[in-house]
C-alpha cells in the first residue's frame, strides 16, 4: 500500500477496528538500517546542496577569482571511481555468499578511497604552496571547504568500512556482513556522486 | 464517533510477536549513565535540557532587572547585556525547546506509542544523548573563556559577530559555533532514530493513521530539524573559517577601530539566509511537537475524540513543507527585492491557514466535551489561548509593509516570545504533569500544580503585554538602557519596571514546579496504571513507570485509533487501542 494511499485511511471507521495486516509494521518495504542511511543522505545532500548555492552566489561578487585546476584532481577522481567499484565488487559478492571476495571488494575499495584522501591532501598542500591560501580569495576558501566537507563525510564511511571488513578478517558469515557492505557501497556511490558534481563545479567555475 | 461492535468488523486472532533483539544493561553503569533504553536517554536529555533552561531563565531575569531599574543594578555592564540576550536566547530556542521536545519527549514516548521496544538504533541514540551533552558543555565553557560568550545576538550576524565591537569576538562565538555544530551532529543520529522507528518499528496493526498527534507532531519536526539544521550546519563552518582563517564568506571590506581589515568581498546578507533557512522551520521545529501533544492532552482531558484527526495529520504535514518557504520574511528590514517580500509575506499568510485550521479543531474537540480542569488541561486550553494571540501579532510581522516601522522593536521581542516561547512552554509543563504518572508512578501535588499553573500564565501575560505597547512606541529591542529618549514617554519606564518584577515573581515561581516535581516523586500519591484513562499505547503496559522493553512478554497489537472516547455503547468512556473489537462491545453484543 502506497504511503498516500496509508494517510487516506479513516481510523475513526468500524471497519478499521481490526488489527491491520495490510503494512505489518513497516512503512517503507526496506530494513530499518537502509531507511536510516537513506534519510542520512537525504540530510548530507542538503549539506551539499547547500554549499553549492551558497557557493554559486558567492561566485557572482567580483572578487572572485578563478583557481587552477590541478591535474592530480582528475588522478583523484579514478580513485574515488575505482574505490566505488571496489565496493560494488563487494556488495554483489556479498549477494552471491562468496566471503573471500568480499573481503578482496572491500579491501580494493577502502586502499582506493585512502588513496583519494591522500591525493586530496596532497593537491591542498601544493596549492598552499603555489600561494593559493584559504583567506586570500573566495575561490579557494570554497575549495578547500568543499573538499574537506566531503572529506570528512568519506573518513566517516571509512570508520564503518574498517568495522565490516574487521567483521570479515574475523570470518563471520557473509549473512553476518551483507547489509552493512550493501550500505558501504551505496554510501560510496553517493559520495562519488557528490564529488563529480564539486569536481564539476571547479572545472567549470 | 466509532461505534465498534463485534458484528460490524472481522476479527483478527492476535498474532504471536517475536521478541524484539533487544540491549540488556549488564551493569549500573550501562543502565543509568551510558544507557542504550530511551526512556532513560528521555530523562537524561530531559535533566540536561531542563539545567540549562534554568541558566537561560536566570539571564533573562537578569536582563529585566537591567531594563526594569537601569543603573541601580552595575554589576550589568552593557557588554554583559548582550551577552545574557545571546546566551539566552540561544540557550532557549536550541538548547532548551528543541531538545525538550525531541530528545526527551520523542525519546519517551515514540516507542511507548507506536509499541516498539527501543528506538531502532539504541546505540546511536545514546551517542546522540552524549553528543547533545558535549555541546551544552561547550556552550556553558563559554562563560568562563577570556572575553566571555558572544554577545553579537542570538541571530549571530556578521560582521559584527566577529569583530572587536561585541563582546566574546573572540573564543566565545567560535566555542557557540563549534557547540551548534556538535549539536547539529547528535541531534542528527537522534533524529535518524526518530524518523526510523516511526517509520519501521511500529507494532501490528498500528498504521500510520492509527498513529498518536503527538508522534505525527513530533515525527514531522524531526523531519523538519534533519532538513533545517544544515544550514545551520554550513553557516557555522563558514563563518568559524571566516574568525580563525580569515576567509570571507560573509565579511564584506570594513573599517573596524580606524583600521581596513583583510575581509572584503564577503555577504553578511548570505548568512542571514542560511541562519533563517534553519530559524523559520525552527520555530515550527518546536510548535509541531506542542501541536500534536497539545492534541492529545485536549482529547483525552475533554473525553473526546480529536476533532477532524485526518485534517491535523495533513496540517501539521502541510505546516512543515510550508515552513521551508517563509524564512525570508525575518529580513524585510534587510534591502530585499520588493517582489521578493511580496512572495514571502503571501506564503507567511498561507501557513496560517493550517494553523487556524488545528485551532478551530482544538477549539471543536472542546466544543460539548466533558472537560476535566485538570493541571494538564490548564495548560493546554493556557497554549490555545496564548498561540492564538502570538499568532495574530504574527500576521502584523509577517506583512512586509507593517512589518518595517515594527521591526526591531520591542513589538517583535512580544511576539515571538509568545508564540514560540510561553505557548510552548505551556504545552512543556501540560505534558509533564500529564505523564508525570507514567514516569514515576506517582500522581503530582495538585495544589501546587495549579499554583504554578495560574502565576505562570497570569504572569506570562503580564509580562508580555505590555512589550507589545511597549514596542508600538517605538522602543528598539537590544538596548541596554533608553536613558532620556524624546519621543518615549517616562511611562514606559513605569512599565518596564512593572515587568521586571511579575518577570522576576514568575521565574522564582518555577522553584515551586521543581519542588513538586522532585517532592511527590517520592511522597505523591501512588497513581493508578492509567489514571487518566486514556487510549494510547503508553498506558497500556504491563507495568508501570513501563520497564526495560516496554511491553512485557509480547507487543501490544493495535486494533483502533487511539481517540475512541465516549463510544456510544461502548462498556467504559474509553477504549484502549489494543483492545480487541469484541472486548470492547457492550454486554450481549459478540
Amino acid at each position: 500500500m502506497g504511503l498516500l494511499e496509508q494517510l487516506r485511511d479513516k481510523p475513526w471507521e468500524a471497519a478499521a477496528g481490526t488489527v491491520d495486516e495490510r503494512f505489518g509494521r513497516r512503512s517503507v518495504e526496506m530494513a530499518a538500517p537502509h531507511v536510516g542511511l537513506r534519510v542520512f543522505l537525504g540530510v548530507a545532500t542538503v549539506v551539499f546542496c547547500l554549499s553549492i548555492i551558497v557557493y554559486a552566489d558567492r561566485m557572482t561578487y567580483g572578487d572572485w577569482s578563478v583557481l587552477p585546476e590541478p591535474w592530480v584532481l582528475w588522478l583523484n577522481t579514478a580513485m574515488l571511481i575505482l574505490s566505488s567499484i571496489g565496493l560494488h565488487w563487494a556488495q554483489l559478492s556479498a549477494s552471491r555468499g562468496q566471503i573471500d571476495r568480499v573481503r578482496d571488494g572491500l579491501l580494493i575499495g577502502g586502499v582506493f578511497a585512502f588513496m583519494f584522501l591522500a591525493g586530496q591532501l596532497y593537491v591542498s598542500q601544493q596549492l598552499v604552496a603555489q600561494g593559493y591560501y584559504a583567506a586570500s580569495n573566495p575561490a579557494n576558501s570554497f575549495f578547500y571547504m568543499l573538499t574537506a566537507l566531503h572529506a570528512v563525510h568519506l573518513f566517516g564511511g571509512l570508520v564503518a568500512w574498517g568495522r565490516t571488513i574487521l567483521k570479515v578478517w574475523q570470518g563471520v558469515k557473509v549473512s553476518d556482513v551483507r547489509m552493512t557492505v550493501e550500505m558501504c557501497a551505496i554510501y560510496w556511490h553517493f559520495l562519488l556522486v557528490v564529488w563529480f558534481v564539486l569536481f564539476g563545479l571547479l572545472l567549470f567555475t | 464517533m466509532a461505534e465498534i461492535t463485534g458484528s460490524d468488523v472481522t476479527y483478527v486472532p492476535p498474532a504471536e510477536t517475536e521478541e524484539a533483539d533487544l540491549y540488556h544493561a549488564h551493569s549500573w553503569v550501562t543502565k543509568y549513565v551510558f544507557s542504550q533504553d530511551a526512556k532513560v536517554i528521555a530523562i537524561q536529555y530531559g535533566a540536561t535540557a531542563i539545567a540549562v533552561g534554568v541558566v537561560g531563565l536566570i539571564l533573562s531575569s537578569l536582563m529585566r532587572l537591567q531594563l526594569g531599574f537601569p543603573e541601580v543594578f552595575t554589576f550589568i555592564e552593557a557588554s554583559h547585556y548582550y551577552q545574557f540576550i545571546t546566551m539566552h536566547g540561544m540557550i532557549m530556542v536550541v538548547y532548551l525547546l528543541t531538545a525538550l521536545f525531541l530528545g526527551a519527549f520523542g525519546n519517551y514516548l515514540i516507542p511507548l506509542m507506536v509499541g516498539a521496544r527501543d528506538m531502532v538504533f539504541p546505540f546511536v541514540n545514546m551517542v546522540s544523548y552524549w553528543t547533545y551533552l558535549v555541546a551544552v558543555l561547550i556552550l556553558m565553557a563559554s562563560f568562563f573563556v577570556p572575553g566571555g560568550p558572544t554577545g553579537a545576538g542570538w541571530t549571530l550576524y556578521p560582521p559584527n559577530t566577529i569583530l572587536p565591537g561585541s563582546p566574546g569576538h573572540e573564543y566565545g562565538i567560535l566555542l557557540m559555533l563549534i557547540s551548534l555544530a556538535v549539536f547539529i551532529i547528535g541531534f542528527t543520529m537522534g533524529g535518524l532514530n526518530y524518523v526510523v522507528t516511526v517509520l519501521q518499528a511500529r507494532t501490528r496493526g498500528m498504521t500510520l493513521m492509527r498513529m498518536p498527534l503527538t508522534i505525527w507532531g513530533i515525527f514531522t519536526a524531526t523531519v523538519l530539524a534533519l532538513f533545517a539544521f544544515p544550514a545551520l550546519f554550513v553557516g557555522a563552518v563558514m563563518m568559524t573559517l571566516d574568525s580563525v582563517l580569515g576567509t570571507s564568506f560573509f565579511m564584506p571590506a570594513i573599517v573596524s577601530q580606524g583600521e581596513l581589515l583583510e575581509y572584503g568581498g564577503g555577504s553578511p546578507i548570505l548568512f542571514q539566509h542560511l541562519f533563517w533557512f534553519f530559524g523559520h522551520p525552527e520555530v515550527y521545529i518546536v510548535a509541531l511537537p506542542a501541536f500534536g501533544i497539545v492534541s492529545d492532552l485536549i482529547s483525552v482531558h475533554a473525553r473526546r475524540n480529536i476533532f477532524g484527526y485526518r485534517m491535523m495529520v495533513w496540517a501539521i504535514v502541510a505546516i512543515g513543507a510550508i515552513s521551508f518557504v517563509v524564512w525570508a520574511h525575518h529580513m524585510y528590514v534587510s534591502g530585499m527585492n520588493l517582489y521578493f517580500g511580496f512572495f514571502f509575506a503571501t506564503t507567511t499568510l498561507i501557513i496560517a491557514i493550517p494553523t487556524a485550521l488545528k485551532l478551530y479543531n482544538w477549539v471543536l474537540t472542546l466544543w460539548k466535551g466533558n472537560i476535566q480542569f485538570t493541571v494538564p488541561m490548564l495548560f493546554s486550553i493556557a497554549f490555545i489561548i496564548t498561540f492564538v494571540n502570538g499568532g495574530i501579532t504574527g500576521l502584523f510581522l509577517g506583512n512586509a509593509t507593517v512589518d518595517v516601522p515594527l521591526s526591531d522593536t520591542m513589538f517583535v521581542v512580544a511576539h515571538f516570545h509568545m508564540v514560540m516561547g510561553v505557548a510552548p512552554m505551556l504545552v512543556v509543563f501540560g505534558a509533564i504533569y500529564h505523564w508525570y504518572p507514567l514516569l514515576t508512578g506517582r500522581m503530582y501535588n495538585e495544589t501546587l500544580g495549579r499554583i504554578h499553573f495560574w502565576v505562570t500564565f497570569l504572569g506570562a501575560y503580564a509580562i508580555f503585554l505590555p512589550l507589545h505597547y511597549i514596542g508600538l512606541l517605538g522602543v528598539p529591542r537590544r538596548y541596554f538602557e533608553m536613558l532620556e529618549t524624546t519621543y518615549i514617554p517616562d511611562s514606559v519606564q513605569t512599565l518596564n519596571g512593572f515587568v521586571t518584577v511579575i518577570a522576576v515573581a514568575v521565574a522564582l515561581t518555577q522553584l515551586v514546579f521543581f519542588y513538586n516535581l522532585f517532592h511527590s516523586m517520592r511522597n505523591g500519591k501512588l497513581a493508578e496504571r492509567n489514571p487518566w484513562k486514556a487510549c494510547s499505547l503508553e498506558w497500556q503496559c504491563a507495568e508501570s513507570p513501563p520497564g526495560h522493553g516496554n511491553f512485557g512478554k509480547e507487543l501490544p497489537l493495535v486494533y483502533r485509533w487511539p481517540y475512541d472516547y465516549g463510544v456510544p455503547g461502548a462498556a467504559d468512556d474509553f477504549i484502549p487501542q489494543n483492545t480487541p473489537p469484541s472486548a470492547s462491545a457492550p454486554a450481549g453484543e459478540t
